[in-house]
């Protein structure tokens, strides 16, 4: 027993409290258990659309990336601040649209569009591939929070099954109420402690911001600048473009639109979401403080940053305060991606091979997957090696797919037909499976301007899938028009 | 489509081409190299700017469910 563990241990004890007393009073339903009957006002929805922000891959990659790549962690601050921009015009109607037809996931919305059950089961195909590395992601950051910040009393396989058995449990008796009652106490935590390490440790170890800059410069000309060569402006451009465009093609975010109120709660957020996102510059500040009093970690252990230069500064009562907050960051997505996952195959897998069932049955079957989400992505942290950091990688870019055939439907007169929609999906699913797994980027095309070498694949991938979208929509659009009217 | 809405292409020109124009170390600005510096303060005023649409854009009076 440490200082630090009483701490932990009260954050998962408190998750869980809340988790269950969020149900109370409520009847859950599957509109209540997925979308909170689609009631949220401005916080809840703001807390789970910034939920998306600050997960462990904020709290542990944001300051492992400034630890150890500098500036090209700046890409993080802009693509969240315009996807904001985009989410005022594209949110509202995908909000409105979901109310009137009573949609409960982003599988659904396809399906109305395109009047087509089959683009539903290949949408939740893509997002259920998309979403489990994910839920890796945030039970590995939580393993490796609580073994280093419990001062390994508590290995981290140990932390792991603990963390996903609180979450599965309150999932399963509150849905999406658990998720936001527990963002309060997440967002309310991260927001004091990044801001407070941010500021405390430059001042600690460099007497202030200008100084501790000046220092890093000194050590490491350059490094708060974009490169020339490898991530480079062109890099950032690209990245920045193609990540905001997929911010909220994530079933999960896109699902927490459902959960609002009306449209301007929507448009409000978007005022204050970019700030929110100025929280992130604090986490930089810890990486970078990092870099030059903790050096020397390379490759995946970048990510320890932070808790390295935490154990390094701090008393273990801190270092416990900080794991605790740590943990909240893995549970709270967490909890929202085993439900989405959940809804997914309950509602667009199962239903689609089994019309007949009802909302009854398919809300009960959604709860009880929960907690077999939950040991698939236990399995895969504990026995997954470099196959699950490759699908992570790919998981981004993969939702991105749904981008094209999403936006096109929100217009008056949709140009893509079901066919072109999931054909487009499925080529630019094809070209980023297909260059992740062979590694190939511009770079091995020598004979490119440097330019074109840095920008990101993923462009690529939208660009063949904008392609084949409309090339396929124009002939199978042709094709039904000799047949008169049948298509409208 | 109103007009301050188009304010809204402002925060990608400026996030997305400005480091093109603003790619440099000095000068430090409240401590924040350049770059950095330029960033945060485009994030700043993208809330003003999304402050300023959502003030003016119709569909936010009432009528609007």
């Amino acid at each position: 027993m440490n200082g630090a563990l009483p701490f932990i241990a009260a954050a998962a004890l408190l998750a869980l409290t809340l988790g269950f007393l969020a149900s109370r009073g409520k009847d859950m339903s599957l509109e209540q258990w997925t979308v909170g009957g689609r009631g949220f006002g401005a916080i809840f929805v703001f807390l789970l659309l910034a939920g998306e922000i600050y997960t462990t891959f904020t709290f542990l990659g944001g300051s492992g990336f400034a630890y150890g790549k500098g500036a090209p962690a700046y890409y993080i601050l802009a693509y969240g601040t315009l996807a904001y921009v985009i989410s005022y015009f594209m949110l509202p109607p995908i909000w409105r649209y979901a109310k009137e037809n009573r949609l409960y996931s982003q599988s659904d919305f396809f399906v109305r569009k395109y009047d087509s059950p089959a683009l539903g089961v290949l949408v939740a195909l893509v997002d259920i591939v998309a979403l489990v590395p994910y839920l890796v992601l945030q039970f590995k950051g939580l393993g490796i929070i609580v073994e280093i910040a419990g001062y390994g009393a508590i290995s981290s396989t140990v932390a792991i099954w603990i963390g996903a058995a609180v979450v599965a449990t309150y999932v399963m008796v509150s849905g999406v109420h658990g998720s936001a009652w527990t963002a309060v106490v997440k967002d309310t935590m991260i927001l004091v402690i990044v801001i407070f390490l941010g500021l405390y440790l430059p001042i600690h170890y460099y007497g202030g911001l200008a100084e501790m800059f000046t220092a890093i410069e000194k050590a490491k000309p350059g490094f708060t600048i974009l490169p020339e060569h490898g991530e480079s402006l062109w890099w950032y451009a690209s990245t920045v473009l193609l990540t905001a465009l997929g911010f909220f093609m994530w079933p999960h975010s896109f699902g927490s639109i459902y959960t609002a109120k009306n449209a301007k709660v929507i448009r409000k957020n978007a005022i204050l979401l970019p700030l929110y996102q100025l929280i992130l510059l604090f986490v930089f500040f810890v990486g970078f403080a990092a870099t030059l009093q903790v050096p020397g970690l390379t490759g995946p252990n970048i990510d320890l940053a932070l808790f390295k230069l935490s154990v390094k500064t701090f008393d273990p009562w801190f270092v416990g305060v900080i794991g605790a907050t740590g943990v909240l960051t893995a549970l709270v997505p967490g909890s929202m991606i085993m439900m989405t996952a959940a809804t997914l195959i309950a509602n667009n897998l199962y239903r689609t091979v089994n019309p007949s069932a009802d909302d009854r049955q398919v809300s009960l079957l959604a709860k009880l997957l929960v907690p077999v989400v939950a040991l698939v992505a236990v399995f895969f942290t504990l026995n997954g090696g470099q196959t699950i950091v490759a699908l992570l990688l790919m998981g981004y870019s993969f939702v991105t797919q749904l981008f094209p055939s999403l936006v096109l439907s929100l217009a008056r007169r949709n140009i893509a037909t079901r066919e072109g929609a999931a054909a487009g999906i499925i080529a630019g699913v094809a070209t980023v499976a297909a260059v992740s797994l062979t590694g190939t980027n511009f770079h091995t095309l020598s004979w490119l301007p440097p330019e074109i070498q840095d920008l990101n694949i993923g462009i690529v991938a939208l660009a063949v899938n904008f392609i084949v979208l409309i090339v396929v929509s124009l002939a199978t659009r042709r094709a039904a028009a000799p047949a008169g009217v049948a298509a409208e | 489509m109103h007009g301050t809405r188009w304010l809204a292409i402002v925060p990608f020109l400026a996030l997305v081409v400005g480091p093109f124009f603003v790619n440099r170390v000095t000068p430090f600005i409240l401590g924040l190299p350049f770059l950095l510096a330029w960033l945060v303060a485009w994030i700043l005023l993208t809330s003003v700017i999304m402050a300023v649409i959502y003030a003016t854009d119709p569909v936010n009076r009432e009528g609007e469910p």
